[in-house]
């Protein structure tokens, strides 16, 4: 690239969300830090891996850059601007828009795939409605439907075609920022690959930027081009795709990786060594909140948070590289 | 060895308003004790209901039929349904895909897990109970005899499908079946879930059949597989036959559509099966797989010949074994 580099698409600095919870009807309230300090850049044509356990904050984070939920603190930077923190919801999502794990729940089954593919133009008053029907074909042909699913409902169509219809209402405003939350799934082996497939040409031919929510590893590794891996509300790790995949150095990283299955006989289900205990986000452990189930803790780890270990290898939470 | 589930030519039909629905359309399989058989396919190929046929919990309107469905020398379809109550529970179990919805979330961890073992062994709440926290500690709970009191809204996804194959185990079942279990859970979990299984089968010495789309768990799992399509198994095999030398176009279409880390060329175009599942309502044809097979030609409409290799090995399809083998090996190799 010559010349001054453009800002990040999308970047987020100590981004935090609190909720506070009630355990009972007479305890005081408490502090759940759904996500806590997340500073992430993602640069134009990117395709972020975010990838953890459930309850770790993937979901939180995905909402709060689609401003449905406000950071408790932090600020979130699009193209340089900020917008998440007037909460003007309508100004984000000209710019950011999702697609969802489950496309049996996420389409209106009382609304045609017309009127759900439109709806984004509709309120956001773009152009003359004359022109609406134009729009929705032209997006219907991009993700690979055929127009007649115009006046269809929901229940008309394959698991696969409804996730299109999804993408098409994603993309039809133009977005530069897609954040596909466990995009394929709810969906079937064979399915699956043609949604990634057309994700993947979308993104070239649109010029887009994905978030990618999985806790499918095979799939990010195959789309992403860098992964972070969120646990308990931070990033642990954050690196490019192939360097996570070849090189992983956050211990939770590894235990992750080991526990994928992939189609090769005889080599038997791994053990992670990771327990089963989750621990408790309202009572997080202390100093490292991984220590609990990290094979590799030693002294500190219980006592001091970690350091955050930034070179050129990527970004890393860890005692171990102190 | 012998054979604790032989099944031959098991149909299911399901009238519905436009004629019947042919779920199952004659499937044959057996598990051994000791053995892990994977039944694999996607949504609607029927693989539930064979399970569910099996348990005898199949929904009243459902027709089934079987030329054979022994259960260690027992004919299932011959008994009434106390007969078969006294067998389900106890003799063989099934841990279903959602632990969320499968347990009763009215009555606690303890009371749902003695309940198999109070009825069928006629023990006594103490034995129940010592047995119930035996196998919380088997499948990894800490702190079990406190757990007995919890309810399962208490406990997490993982936690509770623990409890879901503590309860399977309860009554030491000659057979388990296990529908999707690890299908709701996290990786890290899902790796943990079925390391017990394995584990647990051993020491159990019981026959597991692992209903599952998943193929990586097929692959890390299973000693036999038996790939569903449209209501009909289209290949059976080892589990190191189905991945090496895959020979249905459909099992090689599957295989081909997932990305495997260290082989599949990042951002390469993935291998797809185009089209969708056919309808099952009504008389149905020749191979059911033709409009989307790649190799489909004019015989395949009427026809769809099972080629049986050598015992447990064979396949659906009009293509000669060696075009198979070589198309095969094109995949294998690629």
């Amino acid at each position: 690239m010559t010349g001054q580099t453009p800002p990040p698409v999308l970047e987020m600095r100590d981004v935090t969300k609190t909720y506070m919870i009630r355990r009972g009807i007479f305890s005081p309230k408490q502090p759940l830090h759904a996500v806590n300090g997340i500073s992430l850049k993602i640069n134009k044509g990117d395709v972020l891996g975010l990838v953890g356990e459930s309850g770790c904050g993937k979901s939180t984070l995905a909402k709060i850059l689609l401003g449905l939920e406000l950071p408790t603190a932090g600020e979130i930077f699009i193209d340089g601007e900020t917008a998440h923190q007037s909460g003007d919801r309508k100004a984000i999502s000209r710019r950011i828009q999702p697609i969802f794990q489950d496309p049996y729940s996420s389409l209106n089954p009382r609304k045609t795939i017309g009127a759900i593919v439109s709806l984004p133009l509709r309120v956001h008053q773009v152009g003359d409605p004359s022109t609406w029907r134009k729009a929705v074909e032209d997006i219907l042909d991009i993700v690979g439907l055929p127009r007649r699913v115009y006046d269809s409902y929901p229940n008309q169509l394959s698991g696969g075609q409804r996730q299109r219809v999804a993408i098409a209402r994603a993309l039809i405003m133009k977005p530069e920022i897609v954040i596909c939350d466990e995009p394929t799934s709810a969906l079937d082996v064979s399915v699956q690959s043609q949604i990634l497939n057309l994700l993947m040409d979308l993104r070239e031919e649109l010029n887009l930027t994905y978030v990618l929510i999985s806790h499918n590893l095979a799939v990010v590794e195959h789309i992403a081009t860098k992964v972070a891996v969120m646990y308990l509300g931070r990033i642990v790790e954050e690196t490019g795709t192939d360097k996570l995949f070849e090189a992983a150095r956050h211990p939770y990283t590894s235990a992750l990786l080991s526990s994928v299955l992939t189609p090769e006989p005889g080599l038997g289900v791994p053990d992670s060594g990771l327990g089963i205990a989750f621990p408790n986000p309202i009572n997080p452990p202390s100093g490292c909140t991984f220590h609990p189930r990290c094979a590799k803790a030693f002294g500190p780890c219980s006592v001091d948070q970690p350091p955050v270990i930034q070179d050129a290898d990527g970004r890393v939470e860890c005692h171990l590289y102190a | 060895m012998s054979a604790v589930l032989e099944v031959t030519g098991l149909t299911v039909d399901i009238p519905v308003p436009t004629g019947d629905l042919h779920a199952v359309r004659g499937i044959d399989f057996s598990v051994n004790k000791g053995e892990t058989l994977c039944i694999v396919g996607e949504s609607g190929c029927g693989k539930s209901l064979t399970s569910l046929s099996i348990m005898g919990l199949l929904p009243k309107r459902a027709k089934i039929n079987a030329a054979k469905m022994e259960f260690t020398g027992t004919d299932l379809l011959s008994l009434n349904e106390r007969e078969l109550a006294a067998i389900r529970g106890n003799r063989m179990a099934m841990i279903f895909q959602e632990p969320m919805t499968s347990l009763n979330p009215a009555y606690t961890i303890g009371n749902q897990l003695m309940e198999p073992y109070l009825r069928h062994k006629k023990s006594s709440d103490k034995e129940a109970r010592e047995r119930a926290i035996y196998l919380l500690e088997r499948v990894g709970i800490t702190a079990a005899a406190s757990r007995l009191s919890q309810y399962p809204h208490q406990l997490s996804g993982g936690l509770r499908q623990r409890v879901m194959i503590a309860m399977a185990l309860m009554c030491d079942p000659e057979l388990i079946i296990a529908d999707e279990p690890t299908t709701a859970l996290d990786v890290t979990i899902q790796a943990q879930i079925l390391h017990l299984l394995a584990e647990l089968r051993k020491e159990f010495n019981s026959a597991l059949i692992l209903i599952t789309h998943d193929l990586g768990v097929v692959a890390r799992v299973a000693d036999k597989v038996a790939v569903m399509y449209a209501g009909k198994i289209v290949e059976a095999g080892s589990v190191s036959e189905i991945f090496n030398q895959p020979l249905h176009p459909y099992t090689q279409g599957l295989i081909d559509c997932i990305p495997v880390p260290g082989k599949t060329a990042r951002g390469s175009r993935l291998g797809s099966i185009p089209g969708i599942v056919p309808t099952l309502i009504g008389d149905i044809k020749g191979c059911s797989f033709r409009n989307r097979c790649g190799f489909a030609h004019d015989a395949c409409e009427m026809k769809d010949p099972f080629h049986t290799l050598s015992p447990g090995r064979g396949y659906r399809c009009t293509l000669d074994v060696s075009t198979c083998e070589a198309n095969a090996k094109e995949l294998v190799s690629a």
